[in-house]
């Protein structure tokens, strides 16, 4: 930590939010600084999520989220090609499955054209099994929502704050922030990596939001209740019978499950739903997994006997409300983003336009000037529908073999800017050790290529055999 | 850039340089075949022996005891002898019709035109997320495969305690390279009543001092970062936490079929391997396949005779004397049948296909192995059969005169566990 460095911002937390926050202060001007506790960026609710980009039709209307939603949404489709983020052009189908949730289509239908999205309509049994043939053959229709699509849910934010740094700003990990006090003007913040002064904080912490707003300001804004959500990946195989993302008809007592492509080309299902204390845990239950594949079976009858190449569960940032919980104090100089329940991917270009907004609004002691030629970064392609590293000569060798990752890649991902902090970071960066034999084949040699560069290592020590 | 596509005009392609590929490769040479071509994605032939590094291999093969690498050696020094053409680094990413491959190596695409493809692509153990297992996904967590690779190869330790999850052969593999390695086991758990690997081997833990722990199973791997613990559920319903650096899951193999699956050859839901008939042949004439593909998992021993009797049989066909591929007896799975090796039975009267049906069965029963057609009991004998042991029914005894289209059913529906 450079000592005595004033910065005009600080985010807290390198979640997707956070990485698009400093993004958008850097390319306006601003000295920005990222503090993640955490050995790598998406070291908490960001690391688990359905990977779609929403258009926002079933969300509230008139409502923060939905703006947010929309703003990030048309962002996103702006800059992808030039920070080389892929796009998986599915649409989404809601798909009901009984005359209740047929009914219930009518009120999303004119939810979706309330919020704007108005190239939504209605599919009889026949076009749904027509779009989709291997879909359970008792559906009584559906909504199509052509927009809703598939992107590679860490390349983005690993796209926004690569720019943010490429451009200037600083990104620190393993820096907790612990405390911190404002003398009227500026913030002086205790962080387990040195002390950090700054004219503005954000606080995209996440699923510690609130409390850091205890630690900083002496009250939380809002309360962080965490939800658990478990998801079930499939084998490649299973891409061959499912093109669009299949959605739920939410009903009173539950959201539903999913059942996507992912861009990685393997198919998903969840999430679940479950309401828990703990904010760092997010284990998978056996019981629970079958449940979802039974669900992703139940829709798509030949993906029974599938074999699931991964399972994880992540934590949503919910609060006690079902809303974003947004805010600016002008007096402290404190921006607070929380409550990003599970629409954070979409929103977070949004979302940093409407921080900088909020900003702009406060009273300045100097304007900012926006970056006049920033740097465009690319990112490592790792859609499957897209040219990859292994199809390119002189890629060194091929590591992993079940995702085709190569060791160009992994060396790439260990270097850089924003170099790989810890295993999963180096598997979001490449995919090595994500497919299907989850590492059988491939571990021992990207612990050998990792050795000395990653939190909590593939290998405790040499062998002295 | 776009890089140029080789290509390679091969008589026979061989995908995967194990046990099984070399030595088809070696009788295929022997008989005269010009051009065979073994296509390796490693940076060396040799296959899982490779990692193994202790014995006993080559007994058969070689007429001594030789430790893994020293068997992939021999096995690899073999194949160049022989004359048999050795693609190393080359990862096959498609399977098409009529023998041809797509291919992938580092100075670029790759397009292989073959007279015939034998797959012997293997078998690996199932990952933590495919047995759905509980809990945290902390770093330290693998399989006995990267446990040796990580040993053997690149001379690194994942852990120091880890719990040793099975009792399989493979189990008491690591079990050994641990000892070798430094690595104290903390315990070996087991979810049936007794080990799955014969006596006297099963002993081998315990007369290391490793606590062993039956009808036991994880409820739950527990860390943030690296394991931490997991909690284990024992016979009588109690949990017990046991502190540990990593689990080390041993077994449960499964097919490495990643090409077979999107490809247009039919796969075998019971062995999780592209189907075959009594010569190996899948369900596209031009492909044969063998070795621990085709079920998992045997010995390196059995998948060397294995590839070399299909490496026969793919010479056979080549000059022209093995059976039209007419599947005339589909081999159907009964009750308890885990798995059946061949799937269907071509016109017989061609001696030199595979002995026997290889079978494994799901659970633990005394009782009779029945092989009937209809109600015609074709063979059946009474024992004791366990799971992931090798159990075999002569492929004489079915290949009676039989109409074309019947079904052969295999059932082992004996008595429960006990």
């Amino acid at each position: 930590m450079p000592d005595g460095d004033l910065f005009d911002v600080a985010v807290v937390g390198g979640g997707v939010v956070g990485c698009a926050v400093a993004r958008r202060f850097t390319l306006d001007g601003a000295r920005t600084v990222l503090l993640e506790r955490g050995a790598d960026i998406l070291s908490g609710a960001s690391k688990a999520n359905s990977a779609l980009l929403h258009t926002g039709f079933d969300a509230p209307p008139a409502s923060l989220e939905v703006a947010c939603m929309q703003a990030g949404y048309r962002e996103y489709l702006e800059i992808r090609e030039r920070l080389n983020l892929p796009l998986l052009e599915t649409g989404a189908m809601v798909v009901a499955w009984n005359e209740a949730d047929r009914e219930r289509l009518n009120a999303i239908e004119a939810q979706a054209r309330q919020n704007g999205v108005d190239d939504v309509r209605r599919l009889t049994p026949a076009e749904v099994l027509a779009r989709e043939p291997h879909l359970a053959p008792d559906t009584r229709g559906a909504l199509l929502v052509p927009g809703e699509h598939v992107i590679d849910p860490w390349s983005a934010p690993l796209a926004y704050l690569t720019q943010a740094v490429e451009n200037g700003a600083r990104a620190v990990f393993g820096a907790e922030v612990t405390g911190g006090s404002f003398d009227g003007s500026e913030w002086a913040l205790q962080t387990s990596k040195g002390p950090v002064r700054t004219g503005l904080v954000v606080n995209c912490a996440g699923l510690f939001g609130d409390i850091l707003e205890q630690r900083l300001l002496g009250s939380a804004g809002f309360t962080i209740k965490p939800r658990k959500g478990q998801f079930v990946v499939f084998d490649k195989a299973a891409a061959a019978f499912l093109r669009t993302i299949i959605l739920p008809v939410p009903n009173e007592r539950t959201k539903g499950v999913v059942l996507t492509r992912t861009i990685f080309g393997n198919v998903l299902v969840g999430p679940t739903a479950e309401e828990q204390d703990d904010r760092d845990h997010a284990g998978v239950d056996e019981a629970v997994l079958r449940t979802l594949i039974a669900k992703a079976v139940a829709m798509v009858p030949a993906l029974a006997g599938m074999p699931v190449t991964a399972v994880y569960a992540g934590l949503r940032p919910a609060s006690e409300r079902k809303e974003y919980r947004v805010s600016a104090d002008a007096e402290r100089r404190w921006i607070s983003v929380g409550g990003i329940r599970s629409t954070g991917l979409t929103a977070a270009l949004g979302l940093a336009a409407h921080v900088a907004r909020l900003h702009a609004d406060m009273k300045q002691k100097k304007d900012l000037q926006p970056l006049k030629n920033p740097v465009w970064p690319r990112m490592t392609n790792l859609a499957e529908h897209l040219e990859r590293d292994w199809q390119k000569p002189d890629h060194g060798d091929i590591v992993c073999h079940c995702e085709l990752v190569t060791r160009r890649e992994i060396e790439a991902a260990l270097n850089g800017p924003l170099p790989a902090g810890d295993v999963g970071g180096l598997k979001r960066r490449t995919r090595a050790g994500m497919g299907r034999c989850q590492g059988f084949y491939c571990q021992a040699r990207v612990a050998a290529l990792s050795e000395g560069r990653l939190a909590d290592p593939l290998a405790v020590d040499a062998c002295h055999d | 850039m776009l890089a140029m596509t080789e290509t390679i005009a091969t008589d026979v392609a061989i995908v995967g340089g194990g046990p099984a590929g070399i030595a088809a490769a070696l009788v295929l040479r022997g008989r005269g075949v010009g051009r065979v071509t073994i296509l390796e994605r490693e940076a060396d032939v040799g296959g899982v022996p490779r990692h193994c590094g202790h014995p006993p291999f080559g007994m058969r093969e070689f007429g001594r005891v030789l430790t893994g690498p020293a068997y992939a050696q021999r096995l690899a020094e073999a194949a160049r002898q022989a004359g048999v053409e050795i693609r190393t680094g080359l990862s096959v990413t498609a399977l098409r019709p009529g023998a041809r491959l797509d291919a992938m190596c580092a100075a670029g695409p790759v397009e292989i035109v073959a007279g015939r493809v034998i797959l012997a692509t293997g078998a690996r153990e199932s990952s933590r997320a495919a047995r759905l297992i509980s809990g945290d996904r902390p770093v330290g967590v693998i399989t006995t495969g990267t446990l040796q690779h990580e040993v053997h190869i690149e001379k690194m330790l994942p852990f120091r305690r880890p719990v040793i999850v099975g009792t399989e052969l493979v189990s008491l593999s690591a079990v050994a390279t641990c000892r070798k390695a430094g690595i104290r086991p903390v315990a070996v758990i087991e979810a049936a009543d007794r080990p799955t690997a014969r006596r006297p081997l099963d002993l081998f833990p315990r007369l290391l001092g490793i606590p062993m722990h039956y009808r036991a199973t994880i409820a739950e791997i527990r860390g943030r970062g690296r394991v931490e613990a997991i909690a284990i559920r024992l016979a009588d319903g109690s949990m017990r936490e046991l502190a540990c650096d990593g689990v080390l899951l041993t077994g449960r193999f499964t097919p490495e079929a990643a090409l077979v699956r999107p490809s247009h050859l039919v796969l075998d839901d019971g062995s999780g391997g592209p189907a075959i008939d009594q010569f190996g042949r899948c369900s596209d004439p031009s492909y044969f396949a063998a070795g621990n593909l085709l079920r998992p998992i045997e010995t390196a021993g059995w998948s060397y005779r294995e590839g070399a009797r299909i490496g026969a049989m793919v010479a056979d066909d080549l000059a022209g004397t093995l059976p039209p591929y007419v599947t005339t007896t589909t081999i159907v799975r009964g009750a308890n049948v885990k798995l059946v090796v061949p799937q269907r039975l071509s016109a017989s009267g061609h001696t030199g296909s595979l002995d026997s049906l290889q079978i494994r069965v799901d659970a633990a029963t005394t009782g009779p192995l029945v092989a009937r057609d209809g109600s015609q009991v074709l063979w059946c004998r009474h024992g004791r059969l366990l799971p992931e042991r090798r159990i075999l029914i002569p492929l004489s005894a079915l290949q009676g005169p039989r109409a074309a289209g019947g079904t052969i059913i295999i059932e082992a529906a004996g008595s429960g566990s006990g």
